[in-house]
């Protein structure tokens, strides 16, 4: 492990825990954007190019966007939304999320696949990637654009369908 | 160690990598980033203070005022005199702020910008970063922006500033759309990510005449769309509603002052320093000369020529062009550059589809078709749009 790997590693789980963590609204959407960014600082430690800036445009770029967005358009400017405790629920919540790490854990470090020696990383390019999207994998990549096409048409609908109406 | 004297671009190279070779091993690679960041820093910074006093001097040209004189000869050291300004004054903070948020709000806005320059090649050879996937980096860097505008306008506590980042973000969501989109040719038909490469497959020359993107059909209206975009992605005039004066007093920097203030602006030139960098890669020939018998001519001067002259052109439009509203803007972006864009990608697959027609005059039936196919859209929009909100022939009355 490198020093680079722990600087980020520590970042990523400091920046999530705070997202979940924070009482101010906007320190959770900020927070939540850090995490996203360290995760694709990772990916590009790692060598994986195109996950990390697909990484940061999909969801540092829109995603934290949105919710930022969201809060733009919902909250008062002087107010400081605090959203309530999480009471007791939090260590039942604990407990679960404990019990699923320990149950993934164990099974990954039991399986027959972790025990095999470990293959060279291949270096896969940006450009194998687009080229295997526009070959092998082009009927799945059309589909999903069909997909993502008919929800965007289907919010502009309803968005408009609101305006009609008042 | 010897210079051996080949070319402007390699003894830039020869003399940096000498430099490095000084430092003991460990150190190496820290101080060649090192260096590369300097000289980028330096360079871009002294750009920026000599485009903030051509600008105010071009705008004081253009509104009939001689623009800022007093400070040295012509006013040429009114960049240090602003500097030194911004440094004394004092940091005002309201009270209601969010400290923290308030504070790194700058930070987020020029940090990205100046990564996104790292990455534009200056010459064959002489960018900071080259990597297999720039523009995608460059794209990707350029989003933290938008967060830095909402920590701006959300942590100062006031309405104008919430109001100015609101339109921020909205504006640069949807003229990222029409950015990517028309930048997305010249990758289909280069075949390539990266920027140098982008910009060295522009090198060759046909008969003396330069072979850049814009000077085919698509690379023309990719052009024209990308500059509307890249305007309006860095919050210029005509698109500069997120501070528009006159109804939210600065926007989302507003409650700024002094040294942050300064920072904010800095990040917003550098933003459009990236971006004009941005354009002259993928479209204007990147480093490569204009003809072929001015290649003697250093490939970063002609860089920087090309960025100067890119500059010049966002002084002109601000000087000269009144602030759209925002529903015109909205539409201008959804109905007008976004179609128009995707239309513009089916015009590069036509002209790389037909390049291998033969027969005479077909370059000139090539360019004809595929102008065509995004020129007629473009009328029929318009038209549509001019019957739609019932506008006629324009009429001029003047007084009597």
């Amino acid at each position: 492990m490198s020093a680079v790997f722990i600087f980020l590693a520590g970042l990523l789980l400091a920046s999530s825990l705070a997202a979940v963590m924070f009482r101010r609204l906007v320190y959770t959407a900020l927070s939540l954007a850090v995490a996203f960014a360290s995760l694709a600082a990772l990916y590009l430690h790692l060598g994986a190019e195109f996950a990390g800036f697909a990484q940061v445009m999909v969801y540092v770029g829109a995603v934290a966007i949105l919710i930022v967005f969201a809060l733009l358009l919902t909250r008062n400017a002087g107010s400081d939304p605090e959203h309530p405790g999480h009471g007791g629920s939090w260590i039942t919540g604990a407990a679960i999320a404990v019990l699923v790490f320990g149950c993934l854990a164990f099974n990954i470090v039991t399986s027959s696949a972790c025990a095999r020696p470990m293959p060279n990383p291949p270096s896969i390019t940006t450009r194998q990637i687009g080229e295997s999207l526009m070959t092998r994998y082009v009927l799945p990549l059309e589909v999903l654009g069909l997909l993502l096409t008919a929800a965007a048409l289907g919010a502009a609908t309803l968005a408009l369908e609101d305006k009609r109406k008042s | 160690m010897i210079l051996l004297y080949s070319s402007p671009e390699a003894l830039l190279i020869q003399l940096k990598s000498w430099t490095v070779s000084l430092a003991p091993a460990a150190w190496q690679p820290v101080l060649s980033s090192a260096i590369s960041a300097l000289v980028i820093l330096l360079l871009f910074a002294g750009i920026f203070a000599l485009t903030t006093l051509v600008e105010r001097k071009g705008l004081g040209r253009i509104q009939n005022r001689p623009g800022p004189n007093r400070v040295g000869p012509c006013g040429l050291f009114q960049p240090i005199a602003d500097g030194v300004k911004s440094l004394i004054k004092e940091d005002i903070v309201p009270a209601a702020a969010d400290r923290a948020v308030h504070f790194l709000a700058p930070l987020v806005v020029l940090a990205p910008a100046a990564l996104a320059l790292a990455l534009i090649p200056l010459g064959p050879g002489l960018a900071a970063v080259d990597m297999d996937a720039g523009l995608l980096c460059f794209f990707a860097v350029g989003t933290a922006s938008e967060l830095g505008a909402f920590m701006a306008g959300w942590a100062s506590h006031n309405k104008y500033t919430i109001l100015g980042a609101m339109r921020a973000i909205a504006q640069m969501i949807s003229f990222e759309l029409p950015l990517v989109l028309s930048t997305l040719t010249v990758v289909m038909l280069s075949g390539t990510l990266s920027l140098s490469s982008i910009a060295q497959q522009q090198g060759s020359y046909w008969f003396g005449l330069p072979a850049w993107n814009v000077f085919t059909p698509w690379g023309l209206a990719g052009f024209i769309i990308f500059l509307i975009a890249a305007t309006a992605e860095s919050n210029r005039s005509p698109f500069d509603l997120p501070e528009g004066e006159s109804e939210l007093i600065g926007g989302f920097m507003t409650e700024y002052s002094g040294f942050k203030y300064a920072v904010f602006f800095m990040g917003e030139y550098f933003g459009m320093f990236a971006i004009s960098g941005l354009t002259i890669t993928l479209f204007l020939g990147g480093w490569n000369a204009p003809f072929s018998f001015l290649v003697w001519i250093p490939s970063f001067i002609w860089f920087l020529i090309k960025l100067g002259l890119m500059l010049a052109w966002f002084i002109w439009v601000r000087g000269t062009l009144p602030r759209v509203r925002v529903d015109q803007l909205m539409n201008f972006c959804w109905k007008m550059l976004l179609p128009l864009s995707l239309l513009n990608i089916l015009a590069a697959i036509f002209w790389h589809f037909t390049a291998s027609w033969q027969f005479p005059g077909a370059w000139g039936l090539r360019w004809a078709i595929g102008f065509g196919m995004i020129a007629l859209p473009f009328i029929g929009i318009s038209q549509s749009g001019a019957r739609q909100k019932k506008w006629g022939p324009r009429i001029y009355r003047y007084a009597d």
